[in-house]
């Protein structure tokens, strides 16, 4: 029988599996020791590997990644645990100065293999500061990989392919995507980085989605069978390095697409597409390529603004819509 | 503490090296063969070479900036160096990080750095790694009295004193912070007293003594492979030069700086060679003038280097 367990359990047994296999790694946060992460992404390590290994700190989320860095580059492999993706903020000076840097601008000589997890993303009325979907700034900066699973299994198979990677990975979760469930193997296995999935098989319009937007995209996909229009859904799984490939040959094939991104609308993940999209795929093209994003404002608190500002599964039937 | 005669000479040829080194950068810059910036570290050889003497060569640095001196001072090739800031594919880092980025991580160099401060976390996390293996090894962080007011300090100096990591803190007080008095922009004058809210021993030396420099040093690395955790110490010296390259320092005085070559840390040292006879006359003439040919070559090395083809643009961006 297939063995259902959620997101955050697959994250959980990831960072046991990677621990247990290679001493080198150590996981440090905030409340990641004792209290087993904040999102209790991190249970159960700190009895197993000790304090050593599962390293409580304080609010200091530079300082503590900055270590992280010297860390890495001196041999060990550290995952660092950034409680909400909107306090990365603090922590750009050590990601896009130092880590995504030491090693072009040392002339190959660094190794930085630090997996800095985080979670980002809106819906839950955490208001301004705790919902933002900041995963373009990091895909912005050469150097640096960018990650983000939209179901159990590719959040466990990826993040041990990220711990097991040389390179400075940032790992963001989603934190309406931790209680929900999907199927991951009891055996062990591993999902390759930088290589997009097709969640759905269709014909008539490519659906780009990527972290909680895959669920949504799903749906409405569903939604979508009813009236007959047959959408192809291509999880990215990993923003960088960019699985183009796939979503060319998808493109090709429709001659659709709709990018459905929580990013902000300006400069975000679907414009990035949508860029790749005309410049590789024009002649295939029968629409121009829609872009369902979050809308260019901070997320409020109230139900009625949050969820407004981000993509609805109804944005995306009516996008879809629109161009079939 | 008694040094043997061969150690305080290295120590001396290192601060010639240094010093002829920065002199040749600038002259380099002057006739347009540096891009960018660069900055000299005139008058502050003393604390990369008292210091860098007091450890072994699994030992590390974090540089700056300014960072010259500490990779000569823990070993860096000259030629390599110099190539590196004429942007040649000899250089250390192939002419991709030129005079702020220059590492060498065989010798425990883990890079100076272009952002102030950029190199108390990674010096941090390099004892951290230290610790975590179990090793003795120590780490020195270089940086400034600018850099001291980064926050980023504060925060690894709370977890670096909490968990003991074997890190020495060097602030090179060298009363200027870019274009501005250092002191101008603190509250309090003391910068030993940054330290003590976490616990961590605080001690100002004069870092134009290169054997006090040394011997402050040597006690902290000492404690700090025992375990007892980390350690600040405040070399007081002074930036004889502008900010970098170029900078015609308005913002201080003629007379200011010239009271401060009287305290030249090389002259001194030879002073103090000459007179406690370690070395003669002749044998200093012969360290200088060897220390002047060895940076010589390295510019004629330099400049006979290959510069970098279109692509190496694309290679070292990520470990494949």
């Amino acid at each position: 029988m297939e063995r259902v367990i959620n997101y955050r359990q697959a994250l959980n047994e990831a960072l046991h599996e990677e621990m247990e296999r290679d001493s080198r790694v150590f996981i440090m946060g905030e409340d990641v020791g004792v209290y087993g992460g904040p999102f209790q992404v991190a249970k159960g390590l700190y009895e197993k590997f000790g304090a050593q290994r599962a390293i409580d700190t304080p609010i200091a989320e530079a300082g503590f990644t900055g270590i992280g860095v010297g860390a890495a580059i001196t041999g060990l492999r550290p995952v660092i645990e950034i409680l909400y993706i909107d306090f990365t903020t603090l922590v750009m000076e050590q990601i896009v100065n130092q880590a995504s840097k030491a090693r072009y601008m040392f002339g190959g000589k660094a190794k930085v293999p630090i997996v800095l997890r985080t979670q980002g993303g809106g819906g839950r009325g955490n208001a301004a500061q705790h919902s933002q979907s900041l995963e373009m700034w990091f895909v912005h900066t050469p150097g640096l990989i960018v990650i983000q699973p939209s179901t159990p299994y590719d959040a466990k198979g990826l993040l041990k392919s990220a711990i097991r990677n040389d390179n400075p990975i940032i790992f963001i979760e989603h934190k309406l995507l931790y209680n929900t469930k999907g199927p991951v193997p009891a055996e062990e296995y591993l999902v390759p980085i930088g290589k997009a999935d097709i969640k759905r098989k269709g014909d008539d319009v490519t659906i780009v989605a990527h972290s909680r937007m895959v669920l949504f995209a799903l749906s409405a996909a569903e939604k979508l069978a009813k009236d007959g229009i047959d959408c192809e859904i291509v999880d990215p799984r990993t923003l960088k390095p960019l699985d183009e490939e796939r979503i060319l040959d998808s493109v090709k094939k429709t001659g659709k697409i709709v990018v459905v991104s929580e990013g902000a609308r300006t400069g975000g993940f679907a414009s990035e597409v949508a860029a790749v999209v005309q410049e590789d795929a024009y002649d295939d093209l029968d629409a121009p390529v829609l872009r369902v994003t979050t809308e260019d404002v901070p997320l409020a608190y109230a139900a009625e603004l949050e969820l407004e500002a981000i993509p609805k599964e109804e944005d995306i039937i009516q996008a879809v819509k629109s161009i079939v | 503490m008694e040094l043997k005669k061969e150690k305080l000479v290295e120590m001396y040829r290192k601060m010639l090296l240094i010093r002829n080194f920065d002199r040749q950068a600038r002259v380099m810059f002057t006739r347009n063969l540096i891009r960018g910036t660069t900055h000299t570290y005139l008058g502050e050889e003393a604390i990369a070479v008292g210091s860098c003497a007091a450890l072994r060569k699994g030992d590390v640095i974090t540089s700056t900036h300014r960072g010259h001196g500490h990779c000569l001072a823990k070993g860096g090739d000259p030629k390599r160096m110099m190539a590196e800031l004429l942007g040649r594919t000899s250089g250390y880092c192939k002419g991709k990080g030129g005079s702020m980025h220059i590492a060498d991580f065989s010798l425990g160099i883990l890079g100076a750095n272009g952002i102030v401060g950029g190199g108390i976390g990674i010096a941090t996390g390099a004892a951290f790694t230290s610790k975590y293996l179990k090793k003795d090894t120590v780490a020195i962080c270089f940086f400034g009295d600018g850099a001291i007011n980064q926050g980023i300090f504060y925060e690894v100096a709370n977890m670096a004193a909490m968990w003991k990591l074997p890190v020495i803190y060097v602030c090179e007080e060298n009363k200027y912070a870019e274009f501005s008095p250092a002191e101008r922009t603190r509250a309090v004058k003391d910068l030993t007293l940054r330290g003590i809210p976490f616990g961590i021993p605080s001690q100002a030396v004069d870092g134009n003594d290169v054997l006090a420099v040394y011997a402050f040093v040597h006690e902290q690395v000492k404690n700090a492979r025992k375990g007892n955790g980390p350690s600040l110490i405040i070399a007081q010296t002074y930036r004889l030069e502008g900010h970098h390259v170029g900078d015609a320092a308005s913002y201080r005085n003629k007379a200011e700086v010239e009271q401060q070559w009287k305290k030249d840390p090389i002259a001194r040292f030879k002073q103090y060679l000459l007179s406690e006879e370690y070395v003669n006359q002749e044998e200093v003439e012969n360290i200088e003038k060897e220390a002047q040919d060895t940076i010589l070559k390295a510019v004629d090395f330099a400049l006979q280097s290959p510069v970098p083809v279109v692509e190496d643009l694309f290679t070292d961006v990520y470990v494949e």
